[in-house]
């Protein structure tokens, strides 16, 4: 059973390595869109695969994965942007669970863009 | 939407915008009953009379982005169509109050879903606001507070991974217990 006491002991270890995690301005972030348009496209199962893949590679510390708004492109929801620092924002729409493993290991780790999911792939 | 999960996902971000620093969410399911109700509260800044009677228009919002706004026209269609009803209440400066109804075995319901990641992405992407979530069923009721969490927390962010983790788990038991273990 998860009990408060396992909270606890989960504050203290998150206290000592608090301060690491503050100081790390050079973490990448992930912007799920998760207006109406998002969700109902299916959002929300890209998002968990995002927090899971980055757990399972242990990059918590340095990937943040949040929720954004509907930016206005409806039609290509689920749109993920993913911001890192020296680079320019990029753009991946009609994301799935299944993209996910490939955007996380190809750009958040190797910083090479996945350009076949990109807005700009799609449209042309 | 193909669950209501996402309604209510859908619908409480509205009280993240409305700035609300408590939003409560509470499911009510029942068998002996034949109901299902969403009932999302928040202590946001609310909306005045006019706004109330246009919210469930969808050619009402507030954002500028685009022109329509169909996150609560859709919630709202989702429980009139099994002849339950639908209900937003709201005080400016005192916040809203979103009620849903569904009669559980009516064809057109839409099944509740994973409302457990719901409130898990709710929290995850606004670890400063509070969230109360309470469930319930004809046999008992989970309920998650995190202003109890926060109290063990001592400053320790709820977004922290750990944290995150030990919530997930925690809803996963609780919810066992509520619908898998013995009556």
């Amino acid at each position: 059973m998860k009990s408060l006491a396992e909270l606890k002991a989960i504050r203290d270890r998150a206290k000592a390595d608090l301060d690491l995690r503050q100081e790390n301005p050079n973490a990448a972030r992930v912007l799920v869109g998760m207006a109406t348009c998002g969700i109902a496209a299916g959002a929300r199962p890209v998002l968990n695969a995002f927090t899971e893949e980055i757990a399972k590679r242990g990059l918590t510390q340095d990937i943040v994965v949040t929720q954004t708004g509907c930016i206005g492109i409806c039609q290509y929801e689920p749109v993920v942007e993913i911001e890192m620092p020296g680079q320019e924002k990029v753009t991946y729409v009609k994301m799935t669970p299944e993209k996910v493993a490939r955007v996380v290991n190809d750009h958040l780790v190797n910083k090479n863009v996945v350009t076949e999911y990109t807005i700009g792939a799609y449209n042309s | 939407m193909r669950e209501l999960s996402l309604n209510v996902m859908d619908v409480a971000q509205n009280s993240v915008r409305a700035e609300a620093a408590l939003v409560r969410i509470t499911v009510e399911e029942s068998d002996k009953k034949d109901l299902l109700s969403i009932v999302i509260e928040d202590n946001g800044k609310g909306m005045t009379e006019e706004q109330v009677a246009q919210v469930t228009d969808p050619f009402f919002t507030t954002r500028t982005t685009r022109k329509v706004g169909l996150g609560v026209p859709l919630f709202k269609m989702s429980a009139e169509q099994t002849g339950g009803s639908f209900e937003i209440e709201s005080e400016v400066g005192k916040g809203t109050k979103t009620s849903a109804r569904y009669v559980k075995s009516h064809v057109d319901m839409t099944p509740l879903g994973d409302i457990n990641s719901t409130v898990e992405i709710l929290i995850r992407c606004n670890p400063d606001i509070d969230f109360v979530f309470i469930r319930s069923t004809d046999s008992g009721s989970l309920t998650l507070d995190t202003r109890e969490l926060r109290e063990v927390l001592e400053g320790v962010p709820l977004d922290t991974p750990d944290v995150l983790e030990w919530i997930h788990s925690y809803l996963e038991e609780q919810t066992q217990l509520l619908y898998g273990g013995a009556k």
